[in-house]
C-alpha cells in the first residue's frame, strides 16, 4: 500500500494533468455553445506530437535541445512534492521556498529557450513571462506567508495536515486564497493574464516562448505547462482548504481521499473556465495593478492573523 | 470531391486522425478562402470537435493549407513555411486559385497554382469552397469519414 | 602540527609570501611573463597558504593573539588576533584570491606591451595583503593602516588601464568617496578611543559597559555609514558602479567579491562583538537599509547594459541580502532570542562566502567575454554560447547561483535568509513584525527581479546571433582563464552540496562572535544530511535536491529519446522568421528586455526617453536617435548638492589666501595667541 501510494504520488500529476486542461476546455466549448473537442484531446495532442519529427532552428544552442527536459523535469518533483492527497508521505522539497525556487528554475530555462533562437516572438514572450515572473515571486511568497505564520511552518505538508481553523483566522485565509488564485493564474498563463488559445503572436507570453518547438520537446513543453496547473491547484485547494487529505495509508482512506481531492479540483477548474468565459485579458501593463492588489490583500491578511 | 494528388500512408493517417494542427498560409489569396476557413471554428461547423485546431506557428502544424494561387513576393514565404514544418505533414491547396491559378491564372505576377512551388498532396477545388465541404474534404483526408455526421 | 601553523610564524608566512610576490615582481622589470608569473604564482601560493592557515585554526579550535609589537609610531602596535570569525573571512578572502590568481596569469596576457605588468603585479599582492590585514587586526589604528593600503592599492588597480579616460575618473570618484567613509571610521574609533583609551578592540569591549547610549549610537551612526560606504549601501553606492567595472576583471572580482564583504566583517566585529549589548533600532536601521538596497540594486541593474556594471548593482543588491541577514541578528540579539541571533547571522555569513564565490565567477566569465569581443556593451554581443561554449556555461553556473537557483549555493543561503526572517515576523511586536515583514517582501522581489535580469544578461550576451562585428569574431579564452571560472563554479556547486554541515558549523561559530557560548541551536542536522530548523518550521536536504534536479531532466531525457519514436529524425532549418529574412536586428535587445520592468518601476528609477532628430533632409530626417535613460537621482539631489556646496563654500573660503605675505604673519601671530590661550 506504501508502494502504491508513492507511486500515486509522483504519478497523479502528469498523469492527470492533460485531463484537466480537456475539462477547461470542454466548459469553455460548452459556454460557447458549441460541442468542442474531446474531455480526452489533450492526451490526443500530445501523443501525436510524440510522434511528430523536429525542425530545429540553426541558431539553437543547447539550452535550446535541454530546456524541455529541465523544465517537465522540474514539474514532476514539485507535482510529487506538493500535498496532494495525503498529508502523510512527502518529500524532503516539501518546503514553500524550495518549491517556489524549484519553479523559478523551470521558468529561468523556459525564458532562456525562448531567446535562444533569436526569433522576435520569442525574445518578447521571453520578456513579459521574466516581468511577470518577477513580480509574482513575491506575492506567491506572501500569499503562502498568511499560512505559514498561521501554522508556524514553511513544510507544505504540515500546513496542509493540520485544521485548526479559527473564525477570525478563517477571513485571514480567505484573502490569502483569493491572493493566491491571482498567483495560479498569473503562473499558469490564464486570463486575465494570458490567453493560451490565442494565435496572435504580439498578445502572447508563454506561447511565444513555444513558437519554435516541435515534436516531442514541444509535447513536453505543452505538458509541463498543463502539469504546472495542476500543482498550483492543487496547492491551493490543499493549503488553503486542507479538508479530505488521507491520514493513513489504508485502500479505503486513500480513494476517498482522491475522491475528495479530485472534486476540490474540479471546483478550481470549473472556475478558471468560468472565468476565462467572462473577463477579457488585460492589457499587460495593467497586470502589476492587479498583482499590487492581490498583494494588499495578503498584507492585510497577514496583519488579520495574529 | 477531393483530388489524390499523392498518397499519405496509412500510418500518417492513424496519428492525425485523433489531433490535427492546421497551418494556414495566404499565398497572395484574394481572401475568399480565408473567410471560409474562419468560419470552420465557429460554433456552427465547430471544427475542434474532430480534434482539428489552427496554429500560428508551421513548427507545430501537422497540415498547411494555402490558398490563393502563389504571387512572387510569397514564393520564399511559402519555401519557408514548407521548410519550418515538420514530418509527417500534408499540404492541401485550398480552392481554384490555389491548384491551378484559377482565375489569375497565365497572370505574369502569379505563379499558377501552389504545386509549382511545394508538392502538394491534396487539393479542395471551389470558389471558394464552403465550409462544409472544406470539413467533409478533411474528414476524407484522414479517412474518418462518417456520412451521418456531415449530412448536408 | 597544527598548532604550529596556527602560530604568529604561520601568520608572518602570510604576509610575507604576498611581500614578496609584490616586491620580487617590481625587480624583474622588462620581463612581461616573468612578472606575471612571479606575481601570480606568489599570491597563488599565498592563497593556499591562507586557507591551510585558516582551516587549521577552525579545526583545532585555537584562538590566538599577535601581541603589540610595539612600534615607533604612536599607539600602533602590530596586534592581530585570529579567531573564528578572522578565520571564516581568511577562508572566503583566500578561495577568491586562488581562483582570480589562476584566471589572472590568462588574463593579464593583454597588458604586456601596453602597460607596466610589475606595477600591477605590486599593487596586487599589497591590496591581497592588505585585506587580509584587515579581517585579522586587533588594533585601531593598524586596522585604519590596513584599511587605508587596501582602498589605495585598489585605487591604483582601478586607474591602471589608465589610458582608458573612464577608467581615471572612476578612481577619482572611488578614491574621495572610500577616503570619506575612512574619515568617518577614523573619527568612530576616536571616539572610542576617548572613552576607553586604547585602541586594542579587547580594551575597548572591556569598556563598552560604562559608555553612555548617546557616545554608542553616535558610533554606530559613523561606522554604519563609513563601513556601509565601503559595503555598498544605497545612497553611499555611487562609486560601486564606475569604479568596479574599471579595474581588471579579476580585480573586481575580487573588489566585489570580497573587499565589500571586509566592511561587512567590521560591522559584524563592532556590532554584534565590540558594542554589546545593542539597541533595537540599531537593527532595525540595518534591516530597512538592507531592504532598500536589496530592491533598488537590482532595479538599477536591470536598466544596465554595461555587464559589469550590471554586476556592480548586483553585489549592492547582495549586500543588501547580507544586512537583511546581520540585521536580523541584532535584532533577535535585542530581543533577547540568542537562538534566532545565531540563525540570522549564519545566514549573512553564509551568503556573505556564496557571494563571494558566485560574484567572482560571473565577474571573470563577463571580463572573459569583454576580452573576447573588445567591448562591455551587452547590445554588442549575441551569439557567444557557439564561439565560447564554455564560457557561457560557466556564466549560466553563475547566473543560476545569484539567482538563487538549486542546486547551487545562492539557493540555500537564501533560503536559511528567508527562514530568519520568518522567525523575525513570528516574534516581537508589531513594529519588529513589520519590518522583518518588509525585509521578506524585499528579498522575495528582489529575487524574482535577480531571475529577470540574468535571464536578459546571460540571453543577450551567449543566445541568439552575434550582434555585431566584434562578437562575431570572438574566440574562447584561455586555458587559465577558464580553469579559474571552472573552480569557482565548482565550489558553487559543492558549497551547495554541503550547506547544511556549512550552516551548522556557521551557527557554532557565532556563539565565539557573539559571546554567547550557551545559546541554543536551532537547526540540527540528520544523517543524511538535511537540515532541520526548529522543530518541524522548516526543512531542506541538499543531496537530496541536488540528485533530483538533476535525476529527473536526465531520466526524462533517456525515455524520450529511447523509448518513444525512436526512429525520429531532427532537422535543422533557419528559425521561423514569418517568411522574411531574419537578421540579428531583430532579435530582443537587452534594453527592450527590461523595457517592461523599467516602465512598471518608472516612479522608483525616473527613466525618460529622449530624442535625439538629426536636421531634416530634403525630406525627412537623415536620422532620429532615441536614447533610453535613468535619472541619476542620489548626483542630481544629494551629491551634485554637497558638491556644489562645498564649492560654494571653498570659494568664500579662499578669500583668506589672498597672496598678501604680510596677511600671512598676521594669521601665524594669531594661531600663536590662540594656542597659547588654550594651553592655560
Amino acid at each position: 500500500m506504501h508502494i502504491l501510494a508513492w507511486a500515486l504520488q509522483i504519478l497523479f500529476v502528469p498523469l492527470l494533468a492533460p485531463l484537466g486542461v480537456g475539462i477547461i476546455n470542454k466548459i469553455k466549448a460548452k459556454v460557447q455553445r458549441r460541442q468542442g473537442a474531446g474531455l480526452l484531446q489533450p492526451y490526443r495532442d500530445i501523443r501525436k506530437l510524440l510522434h511528430k519529427d523536429e525542425v530545429i532552428s540553426e541558431d539553437a544552442s543547447f539550452i535550446f535541445n535541454i530546456a524541455p527536459y529541465i523544465v517537465f523535469g522540474i514539474t514532476l518533483i514539485v507535482g510529487a512534492s506538493v500535498p496532494l492527497f495525503t498529508s502523510v508521505i512527502h518529500l524532503p522539497s516539501s518546503d514553500l521556498i524550495t518549491v517556489v525556487l524549484l519553479l523559478a528554475t523551470g521558468t529561468f530555462f523556459l525564458a532562456l529557450a525562448g531567446m535562444d533562437t533569436g526569433s522576435s516572438f520569442g525574445g518578447f514572450g521571453s520578456s513579459r513571462e521574466m516581468t511577470l515572473s518577477a513580480l509574482v515571486e513575491g506575492l506567491f511568497i506572501a500569499s503562502i506567508l498568511v499560512l505559514v505564520i498561521l501554522h508556524r511552518t514553511t513544510n507544505l505538508y504540515l500546513i496542509a495536515g493540520s485544521v485548526h481553523l479559527d473564525y477570525a483566522d478563517l477571513i485571514a485565509v480567505a484573502l490569502a486564497g483569493v491572493s493566491f488564485f491571482i498567483v495560479l493564474l498569473a503562473e499558469t498563463n490564464r486570463f486575465p493574464f494570458d490567453n493560451v488559445d490565442t494565435h496572435l503572436e504580439l498578445t502572447m507570453i508563454h506561447e511565444a516562448m513555444l513558437l519554435e518547438y516541435s515534436g516531442k520537446k514541444l509535447a513536453l513543453m505543452e505538458w509541463a505547462s498543463a502539469n504546472k496547473l495542476i500543482i498550483f491547484a492543487a496547492m491551493l485547494v490543499n493549503l488553503y482548504f486542507p479538508v479530505g487529505l488521507a491520514s493513513n495509508l489504508q485502500f479505503g482512506t486513500i480513494a476517498l481521499a482522491i475522491t475528495i481531492f479530485i472534486a476540490k479540483l474540479l471546483v478550481v477548474y470549473v472556475a478558471i473556465a468560468v472565468l476565462e468565459s467572462v473577463i477579457a485579458k488585460l492589457r499587460f501593463f495593467r497586470l502589476p495593478g492587479l498583482l499590487f492588489t492581490a498583494f494588499i490583500l495578503c498584507l492585510i491578511a497577514i496583519g488579520l492573523v495574529k | 470531391m477531393t483530388g489524390m494528388e499523392r498518397k499519405i500512408e496509412e500510418r500518417v493517417k492513424k496519428l492525425f486522425r485523433g489531433s490535427l494542427a492546421i497551418r494556414q498560409i495566404d499565398a497572395g489569396s484574394d481572401n475568399a478562402v480565408e473567410q471560409e476557413l474562419n468560419a470552420l471554428t465557429n460554433n456552427f461547423y465547430d471544427i475542434s470537435r474532430f480534434g482539428i485546431h489552427f496554429v500560428a506557428s508551421p513548427r507545430h502544424a501537422d497540415m498547411l493549407m494555402v490558398s490563393g494561387p502563389v504571387t512572387r513576393n510569397m514564393r520564399k514565404a511559402l519555401e519557408h513555411a514548407y521548410r519550418a514544418t515538420p514530418e509527417p505533414k500534408i499540404v492541401v491547396a485550398v480552392g481554384d486559385d490555389a491548384i491551378d491559378g484559377g482565375i489569375f491564372k497565365g497572370s505574369y505576377g502569379v505563379y499558377d497554382g501552389v504545386s509549382s512551388v511545394i508538392p502538394v498532396d491534396y487539393t479542395i477545388p471551389g470558389d471558394p469552397p464552403s465550409p462544409l465541404v472544406i470539413l467533409r474534404s478533411l474528414l476524407e483526408i484522414l479517412d474518418k469519414v462518417d456520412d451521418s455526421r456531415t449530412k448536408e | 602540527m597544527l598548532a604550529s601553523i596556527v602560530s604568529p610564524s604561520g601568520l608572518i608566512i602570510l604576509f610575507s609570501i604576498f611581500g614578496i610576490g609584490g616586491i620580487g615582481t617590481t625587480l624583474l622589470r622588462g620581463n612581461n611573463r616573468a612578472q606575471n608569473l612571479w606575481a601570480h604564482i606568489f599570491s597563488i601560493t599565498g592563497a593556499l597558504w591562507g586557507l591551510i592557515f585558516a582551516a587549521s585554526a577552525l579545526i583545532s579550535n585555537r584562538e590566538f593573539y599577535v601581541n603589540g609589537l610595539a612600534t615607533s609610531f604612536p599607539f600602533l602596535s602590530l596586534s592581530f588576533h585570529i579567531d573564528k570569525l578572522s578565520s571564516l573571512f581568511i577562508i572566503i578572502i583566500c578561495l577568491s584570491v586562488l581562483f582570480c590568481s589562476i584566471y589572472g596569469i590568462g588574463y593579464v596576457k593583454s597588458f604586456y606591451g601596453r602597460y607596466n605588468v610589475g606595477n600591477y603585479g605590486f599593487f596586487y599582492n599589497l591590496f591581497i595583503a592588505a585585506m587580509l590585514a584587515v579581517v585579522t587586526s586587533s588594533n585601531g589604528i593598524l586596522f585604519l593602516f590596513a584599511w587605508e593600503i587596501m582602498s589605495l592599492a585598489s585605487y591604483f588597480l582601478v586607474v591602471y588601464e589608465r589610458h582608458d579616460h573612464k577608467n581615471v575618473k572612476a578612481g577619482y570618484l572611488y578614491l574621495i568617496m572610500t577616503h570619506a567613509a575612512t574619515a568617518l571610521i577614523t573619527l568612530a574609533f576616536i571616539l572610542l578611543f576617548n572613552h576607553a583609551h586604547s585602541f586594542d578592540f579587547n580594551t575597548i569591549r572591556a569598556s563598552v559597559p560604562s559608555m553612555s547610549m548617546a557616545l554608542k549610537n553616535i558610533v554606530f551612526l559613523l561606522a554604519f555609514v563609513g563601513f556601509g560606504t565601503k559595503a555598498g549601501i544605497i545612497p553611499f553606492h555611487i562609486w560601486l558602479p564606475a569604479a568596479h567595472p574599471a579595474a581588471p576583471s579579476h580585480v573586481s572580482a575580487l573588489m566585489s567579491g570580497v573587499m565589500i564583504k571586509t566592511g561587512i566583517y567590521m560591522m559584524i566585529r563592532l556590532f554584534l562583538g565590540i558594542l554589546l549589548p545593542i539597541p533595537l533600532w540599531w537593527g532595525l536601521t540595518l534591516i530597512i537599509v538592507g531592504s532598500i538596497s536589496c530592491v533598488l540594486g537590482v532595479l538599477y541593474a536591470l536598466t544596465e547594459h554595461d555587464i559589469k556594471r550590471l554586476l556592480a548593482y548586483h553585489s549592492i543588491e547582495n549586500i543588501g541580502i547580507i544586512l537583511l541577514g546581520l540585521g536580523g541578528a541584532m535584532v533577535f540579539y535585542s530581543l533577547h532570542l540568542p537562538t534566532l541571533m545565531l540563525l540570522s547571522l549564519a545566514a549573512a555569513l553564509f551568503h556573505t562566502w556564496n557571494h563571494a564565490t558566485f560574484k567572482s565567477l560571473l565577474f571573470l566569465a563577463a571580463g572573459s567575454v569583454a576580452l573576447a569581443t573588445g567591448t562591455k556593451n551587452i547590445e554588442k554581443y549575441g551569439g557567444l554560447i557557439k564561439s565560447m561554449p564554455q564560457t557561457a556555461i560557466l556564466f549560466l553556473i553563475g547566473a543560476m547561483a545569484i539567482s538563487a537557483l538549486p542546486p547551487f549555493n545562492g539557493f540555500y543561503s537564501e533560503w536559511l535568509t528567508f527562514q530568519s526572517l520568518i522567525h523575525g515576523v513570528l516574534s516581537g511586536d508589531i513594529l519588529v513584525k513589520w519590518v522583518f515583514l518588509g525585509g521578506l517582501v524585499s528579498l522575495a522581489l528582489a529575487g524574482g527581479l535577480a531571475l529577470a535580469c540574468f535571464v536578459k544578461a546571460f540571453g543577450s550576451t551567449f543566445l541568439a546571433r552575434p550582434r555585431s562585428v566584434m562578437a562575431k569574431g570572438a574566440k574562447e579564452v584561455s586555458i587559465w582563464m577558464r580553469s579559474g571560472m571552472a573552480g569557482l563554479a565548482v565550489l558553487c556547486l559543492v558549497l551547495g552540496v554541503a550547506s547544511a554541515y556549512i550552516i551548522k558549523s556557521l551557527e557554532s561559530l557565532g556563539r565565539e562572535i557573539t559571546a554567547s557560548p550557551r545559546a541554543g541551536l536551532i537547526t540540527s542536522v540528520s544523517s543524511r544530511q538535511t537540515l532541520q530548523i526548529g522543530h518541524n518550521f522548516g526543512s531542506i536536504s541538499a543531496p537530496f535536491i541536488t540528485v533530483v534536479a538533476v535525476a529527473t531532466p536526465l531520466l526524462v531525457w533517456f525515455v524520450s529519446r529511447y523509448f518513444i519514436n525512436r526512429h525520429q529524425k531532427i532537422t535543422s532549418s533557419p528559425t521561423w522568421d514569418c517568411g522574411t529574412d531574419i537578421t540579428p536586428r531583430m532579435e530582443i535587445t537587452s534594453t527592450g528586455f527590461a523595457r517592461s520592468l523599467t516602465m512598471i518601476f518608472q516612479p522608483l528609477l525616473r527613466s525618460n526617453l529622449s530624442y535625439d532628430t538629426a536636421p531634416a533632409g530634403s525630406l525627412a530626417p537623415t536620422s532620429i536617435v532615441a536614447t533610453v535613460g535613468i535619472v541619476d537621482i542620489y548626483k542630481k539631489y544629494i551629491y551634485g548638492r554637497m558638491y556644489s556646496l562645498i564649492n560654494i563654500l571653498s570659494i568664500y573660503f579662499k578669500k583668506i589666501q589672498n597672496g598678501n605675505i604680510n596677511a600671512y604673519i598676521l594669521y601665524i601671530l594669531l594661531a600663536l595667541i590662540i594656542a597659547l590661550a588654550m594651553g592655560i
